[in-house]
């Protein structure tokens, strides 16, 4: 079949990649790999790097320092059309003087063009959109282009430079759902830029988390979110209550007769649970989580529990 | 990177070929003397830069500044309220715009004559005059400055037009809402809000007036006859009749000078052309 | 002011077609002078007869032609070039052509090409013509061509390579498509800019090359003519339809 397929390694592995630009240095030291055929996911806040890293895989920056590898073969050197990577890019870049089924083509050479286009259309849904400009399609039919457009190729690893947040928070959900489901059939590795931490704890088989320029922890997203090995990691991936060394989650107190005693502050209500905020008599602010219909209100004291098993400990 | 480099040569080569190379040699001739039979020879001088402050040709030069000057003001006077016009003429804006661009697009050199036609004492308006029994004697329309002046207007004017209704069309209509709501009448809202935020275009045509008419050799030719000799005259002159090379090289320059010390005053910070 | 803008305008119209209008109607004057004396096409026949005039203005288009095509070119590949990453020189060397008198132009011109006749065997001729013209009409295309660019989506570039065009490819496959429409008016910018010109063309050129302009000019320095009115309306006619066919095309 496919030789590259051969390669049984991770199909792609960053050594200790840099970059380094006149007014920054954008990313430092990252190492990482890439299982083949998984979801991964590089989730930061902007400006951590993740957008450079991208494009370093891509081929439109060069590492300072350090090697990109893929399937075992290194490739920091080569430009991007000599990368068997393709890129979906955050506003979708479809060529506005060609058609759906021109675009898609725009990569192809040889007899087959035709079928394999066909083929990729039918995949995502845009068959009976051939011959429409991009101008004439909708946000989501613009992004399933550039989809097609990037898996006509057949990559071995496919980039996606956060390609939800262009949508409306309800297309979101939506698409979500069916770029895991496209993951999965067409098996290609997808690697997910995302400053969504919730986008990325749902959709991936591993996460790295990124901050300034620096990887801080890359694994399998309950390890990630439960066993963060810095602050910096348990504070991006979800709300963290610290109290000293000791890292708790709010879903994981409850109010309960034998807890520490607290005095409610707050309560916020957030549709499926309820916040209570409460400070503890050691000084410290807490949140708990609660059924929206067993809430208490402010002013009153409760009495807060929580297992040592969902503690973290972090200096 | 390499293609960019590869697509930039021919373009900087046919650039500097054509605009550096024979400016640096027209400033070096200036410095040279005049040869016995036209073109240039040692020794090296100054002389050319020195006869130019001599009455006779400084005097050549502060009227081709004042003339200059004058079409501009005419253009800006004539201009503003056609781009006004244009800008509030509703859904035929671009049929307004159109003809004030489709006359320039055609012959500059024309259009001149075309006033040769028209001012001269046997042309239209005296004849039209003479025929009414308005005046018996031919009007001296022609060969002169105000003939100069006029068709200085008449040419520039779409270059004063065009940016003044560029600014105009940006100008945000609340502003104007604004300022009658606080009280302003229309001639009041024109002086102290339309016209303070149309400096940039205003700046822009009148560069773009100026230095062409400071410049001009056609329309001083055709329309001024023998009595209004400008600078580009003058330049022209040295050139060809007079085949005093290096007094001509020095007024070149000396008119690039003022041009271009002209457009560094008028530059903003920020304003690119290129 | 509402009323008195719309007045205003229409004097201002005038003043700005009356000149050429006039030229227009006049050349169909039976008479030689400015009082009509009845229809006559005699003054065109007299310009079709006239070789010279007509073989200036052949003249006139093979330069303009010319001088064109290779301007368009030379530009725009310039103007890409310069998106992709500035250059104070030759941006500067542009925008020097831009505001430089073109009378002050035209010697240096002339200038230049008589030192480099002293040590090459040539002489002014068609050729130093559309070296001018191609020099002075290169910055109006970088002008329009850049405009254009500066509303072009770099990533677009950046996708084609991803999908694995090469530089070059890219260029060619996704950003000269995006073009042609500036492309197409900068031609038609260089085209009447070249048909036109007087003041440098008259300087370099040689015995063999008298364009349009340099006869009608001539015929201007005489006195008004009532085959110059022709001359002048059957070019100021031409050129009207070509802006107006080429913008017409260009906008569909």
């Amino acid at each position: 079949m496919d030789p590259k397929r051969t390669h049984d390694g991770p199909v792609l592995e960053l050594r200790a990649v840099s970059k380094e630009f006149a007014a920054h240095q954008a990313v430092s030291e990252v190492s990482l790999e890439v299982p083949r055929g998984s979801f991964f996911s590089l989730v930061g806040p902007s400006g951590c790097g993740k957008t450079t890293l991208l494009r370093l895989i891509a081929g439109f920056e060069t590492p300072t320092t350090g090697e990109v590898w893929l399937s075992g073969q290194r490739i920091d050197h080569l430009p991007p059309y000599q990368r068997n990577v393709n890129t979906v890019f955050q506003s979708y870049a479809l060529f506005p003087h060609l058609t759906v089924a021109g675009n898609v083509a725009f990569g192809l050479r040889g007899d087959d063009t035709s079928t394999r286009v066909a083929r990729a259309l039918d995949q995502l849904q845009l068959t009976g959109k051939e011959s429409r400009r991009p101008d004439q399609l909708s946000g989501g039919e613009r992004q399933r282009v550039a989809l097609a457009r990037a898996l006509v190729m057949e990559p071995e690893l496919l980039l996606l430079d956060e390609p939800l947040s262009a949508l409306d928070p309800l297309l979101r959900k939506q698409v979500r759902a069916e770029l895991r489901d496209l993951q999965k059939r067409v098996g290609i590795t997808f690697l997910f830029v995302t400053h969504d931490q919730e986008e990325a704890l749902a959709l991936s088989d591993t996460i790295a988390v990124m901050d300034k320029s620096r990887v801080e922890q890359v694994g399998p997203p309950r390890e990630v979110y439960c066993r963060p090995r810095t602050r910096f990691v348990a504070n991006f991936l979800g709300p963290m209550n610290w109290i000293g060394n000791i890292g708790v989650r709010p879903e994981s107190v409850r109010l309960a007769s034998d807890g520490r005693p607290a005095v409610v502050t707050n309560v916020v209500y957030l549709g499926s649970v309820m916040h209570v905020e409460a400070r503890l008599e050691t000084g410290e602010g807490i949140i708990a989580q609660v059924a929206p219909d067993q809430a208490p209100e402010a002013g009153m004291g409760v009495h807060v529990k929580w297992s040592t098993e969902d503690e973290v400990r972090l200096p | 990177m390499k293609i960019r480099n590869v697509f930039l040569a021919p373009g900087a080569i046919l650039s500097i070929v054509t605009m550096v190379v024979p400016l640096a040699i027209v400033g070096i001739y200036s410095l040279l003397s005049r040869g016995a039979y036209g073109g240039v020879e040692l020794p090296w001088a100054l002389e050319n830069y020195t006869r130019l402050f001599d009455p006779l040709y400084a005097l050549i030069f502060l009227k081709s500044v004042w003339i200059a000057a004058i079409a501009t003001a005419l253009c800006l006077l004539l201009g503003f309220p056609l781009a006004l016009f244009i800008a509030r003429s509703g859904p035929r804006k671009n049929l307004w715009l159109a003809l004030v661009i489709l006359p320039f697009w055609t012959s500059f050199l024309i259009r001149t004559y075309g006033w040769m036609f028209l001012l001269r004492d046997t042309g239209l308006i005296n004849t039209i005059l003479i025929g009414a029994g308005l005046i018996r004697e031919p009007l001296p329309l022609l060969y002169n400055d105000g003939a100069v002046i006029l068709g200085l207007v008449y040419g520039y004017l779409p270059f004063m037009v065009l940016p003044l209704y560029a600014t105009l069309e940006r100008l945000d209509a609340r502003l104007l809402e604004a300022a009658a709501d606080l009280g302003a009448r229309p001639w009041e809202s024109l002086r102290r809000v339309t016209l303070p935020l149309c400096a940039g275009g205003i700046r822009a045509g009148a560069i773009l007036v100026f230095v062409p008419c400071l410049g001009t050799y056609l329309t001083s030719d055709l329309l001024g006859g023998s009595k209004t000799v400008l600078i580009g005259n003058l330049v022209q002159n040295q050139f060809t009749a007079s085949r005093d090379w290096p007094f001509g090289a020095a007024s070149s320059l000396l008119l690039m000078a003022v041009a271009m010390l002209l457009l560094m005053a008028a530059k903003r910070k920020g304003e690119e052309l290129l | 002011m509402r009323r008195a803008l719309p007045i205003y305008a229409v004097f201002a119209y005038a003043f700005l077609h009356v000149p050429l209008l006039v030229l227009g109607i006049f050349s169909f004057n039976a008479s030689r002078f400015t009082v009509w004396q009845g229809f006559s096409l005699d003054w065109y026949r007299a310009v079709v007869a006239d070789h010279d005039l007509v073989e200036s203005a052949a003249n006139s288009l093979v330069i303009a032609i010319v001088s064109t095509v290779l301007a368009t070119i030379v530009g725009t590949m310039a103007a890409y070039a310069l998106w992709k990453r500035g250059s104070a020189w030759v941006s500067g060397s542009l925008y020097l052509s831009l505001v430089t008198p073109e009378i002050v132009t035209g010697v240096s011109l002339l200038a230049m090409f008589q030192w480099i006749f002293r040590y090459l065997n040539l002489r002014l001729g068609m050729h130093t013509v559309i070296l001018a013209h191609v020099g002075f009409s290169l910055a109006y295309v970088v002008v329009v061509v850049l405009a254009r660019l500066r509303g072009f989506d770099p990533s677009l570039e950046e996708a084609a390579m991803d999908l694995g065009a090469t530089e070059f490819g890219a260029f060619w496959r996704v950003t000269l498509p995006y073009l042609i429409p500036a492309i197409a008016a900068a031609g038609m910018l260089a085209f009447t800019v070249s048909i036109d010109d007087y003041v440098i063309t008259s300087l370099v050129a040689g015995i063999d090359s008298q364009t349009l302009p340099m006869t009608i000019y001539a015929m201007a320095r005489r006195g008004v003519s009532p085959e110059l009115n022709a001359v002048s309306t059957i070019v100021v006619v031409a050129l009207g339809a070509f802006v107006l066919l080429s913008e017409r095309l260009r906008t569909r």
